[in-house]
């Protein structure tokens, strides 16, 4: 657990090397036990390749209508059904796992560039900054999450930039409370106290030991905050505040056809299913890491 | 318990506060207004009308002078006309659509505490057994799938391939059933689980051997011993799971056509209902705060180590 003491080299602790590359080794050997972990591993690995080579995958374009053949039910030339504009759901579909990946890796990469270090400066240091910080945190858990998610969007206007602005401001909270309450227990252990001894900065404690030590928690509230986060563009989408037409987006297209769903199921039940396969899979493999970098939880 | 009572509906005070303070300041600081809306189908107006308008909704005004204008008002329980429904009250409109979001929340919660005490309660006491792995599954597909996602394959399902029920509407009981099943899945996921989970720590304390010894029924020492027990932490999740009932009606209202309070909130965000939008935050705010009071006091009627100081 302890990698990166070991590479301080004023700091270096010999038995510190170790215990951390055993640690990944064996959480690496009990994730590719968990069957259910593997299927959500190879789905997400599936979804990317997919989002990635859409435009060589995709068998049109996702804007191109095919006038006088809309609302085609699934044929051998549209494999799953054209929409009110005659565009081919399947290649909307492809394109739309693009959005979804990216939403959930870049908005949880900017939830933890804002909520680690905040989070990190409050546990450390305690005192007003702390004070000040968890008030703020108080007031932001009084919101419905949601609710103010829709808010900001709606004020900023439709577009993916904007959906990680809004994933952001709200998302860093629980990993700035989650990180404070790491650094508050750790920074009273005696390897922090040896740094502190030994003449090392804050700045270093924090970083080269107090983090590396919180990273199992963090990592855990990642492969939890990656689903919530593409369920919240799909949800944003769906009620038409989220990513601006004619990009395809799962939600979008899912919310746009429901008023459809009685003659046309196809157009709702296929992206929905797309959603419900992206976050399944995120869902298995996040339930796997936990188990396997935190032993102890599963008794 | 009664000044406890007291000081806890003080705190909300600056919480609520607070939380109309940022909310005003989100709506103001972004650019935009609403006599300038983005919406679709809106007709622009010319400057003249706008300034007019602007005039007639204190808009004009300095912005912390609206928002201190807002807050006497709100005081008394006015929040002004809604915007976009012109000749509405908000407070009207609240009053015609809150009860339908509570009626539809209050049974979904029903159902999410009987289905989720009763899968989660068989989950531990047949612990590692094929229904325990029946509620895991099912908890786990509950908890990941959003429930616009749940609503499209049940109205698949049930509407369309079954042909029990129809697709909306909210006029007749037969329509209560697929927008409540829908809402109640993932909080019935969640205390499914978190019971299962507490309800196996207890079986395994001292005190379920010494009932066990005594030879008790098992059925009665479930229930009576172990289910009170492991009660109290499940109870600390039901008002939160309450508020995300609250908020997850916006896409069950709207796919299922009920005349709840979430269509209206939505079609405030985006035509910048700006009297609208904090009298429905601020309702979702105190909601929360009552909700997470009632489960406070309700623990210390369960738990009679609590005390309230």
């Amino acid at each position: 657990m302890a990698r990166a003491p070991a590479q301080s080299a004023a700091l270096s602790l010999p038995q510190a090397q170790s215990p951390s590359a055993s640690l990944w080794k064996h959480a690496w050997r009990r994730l590719r036990r968990n069957k259910l972990a593997v299927a959500g591993g190879s789905t997400i690995i599936f979804l990317a390749v997919l989002a990635l080579g859409a435009d060589v995958i995709a068998p049109y374009h996702y804007t191109t209508p095919n006038f006088g053949r809309n609302f085609e039910f699934p044929s051998r030339e549209f494999l799953l059904g054209t929409d009110h504009l005659g565009r081919d759901v399947l290649s909307r579909i492809i394109y739309g796992a693009r959005v979804s990946m990216t939403v959930g890796v870049v908005a949880e990469c900017i939830v933890l560039a804002i909520g680690v270090p905040l989070g990190a400066l409050a546990g450390y240091y305690g005192g007003r900054l702390d004070m000040v910080l968890m008030r703020f945190v108080d007031v932001m858990y009084a919101f419905p999450r949601l609710l103010f998610v829709i808010m900001i969007m709606s004020m900023l206007g439709r577009g993916l930039l904007n959906i990680f602005i809004a994933i952001g401001l709200t998302g860093w909270v629980r990993v700035a409370r989650l990180t404070r309450a790491q650094l508050l227990s750790l920074k009273e252990r005696e390897f922090c106290e040896a740094a502190r001894a030994a003449g090392a900065r804050n700045l270093a404690i924090i970083v080269r030991h107090l983090l590396p030590n919180a990273l199992t928690p963090i990592i855990i509230s990642l492969t939890f905050g990656i689903p919530e986060a593409i369920f919240t563009e799909a949800a944003l989408s769906f009620i038409g505040v989220g990513i601006s037409p004619p990009t395809p987006s799962w939600g979008q297209m899912v919310g746009e056809n429901q008023q459809f769903i009685r003659s046309y199921w196809y157009l709702c039940v296929f992206p929905a299913t797309g959603i419900a396969t992206i976050m399944l899979a995120f869902t298995f493999l996040g339930d796997g890491l936990r188990d396997a970098l935190d032993p102890r939880l599963n008794e | 318990m009664v000044p406890y009572i007291v000081r806890r509906i003080l705190w909300m005070v600056p919480t609520l506060l607070a939380m109309a303070l940022i909310t005003f300041t989100i709506m103001h600081l972004t650019p935009g207004s609403p006599l300038d809306p983005v919406a679709d189908n809106a007709n622009p107006l010319s400057p003249e009308a706008q300034r007019n308008m602007a005039k007639q909704y204190g808009l004009d005004k300095p912005v912390w002078q609206q928002f201190v204008i807002f807050l006497a008002k709100a005081v008394r329980g006015d929040f002004g006309t809604s915007y976009v429904y012109k000749n509405r009250a908000v407070h009207e409109i609240i009053r015609q659509a809150f009860p339908v979001s509570l009626h539809l929340g209050g049974m979904a919660l029903a159902v999410a505490l009987v289905g989720g005490l009763t899968l989660g309660i068989s989950a531990a006491v047949y612990q590692n057994r094929p229904v325990d792995y029946l509620c895991s599954l099912t908890a786990m597909l509950a908890v990941a799938l959003p429930n616009f996602v749940v609503a499209v394959f049940f109205i698949l399902l049930f509407s369309l391939v079954l042909q029990l029920v129809p697709t909306g509407g909210w006029d007749a009981p037969s329509h209560w059933l697929l927008p409540t099943l829908t809402l109640a899945l993932g909080p019935m996921a969640i205390i499914a689980r978190f019971t299962r989970s507490t309800m196996i720590d207890v079986i395994r304390a001292d005190f379920v051997r010494t009932a066990r010894a005594k030879g008790l029924h098992e059925r009665r020492v479930i229930l009576v011993h172990v289910m009170k027990n492991a009660m109290i932490p499940v109870l600390t999740i039901v008002g939160p799971l309450f508020a995300g009932i609250g908020t997850g009606s916006f896409f069950v209202e709207t796919i299922f056509r009920v005349p709840g309070l979430g269509r209206f909130f939505v079609e405030s965000m985006t035509g910048r209902d700006y009297p609208m939008i904090m009298a429905v935050v601020l309702l979702y705010g105190v909601f929360l705060a009552l909700m997470n009071l009632l489960v406070d006091l309700l623990y210390g009627v369960l738990d009679p180590r609590i005390r309230y100081a």
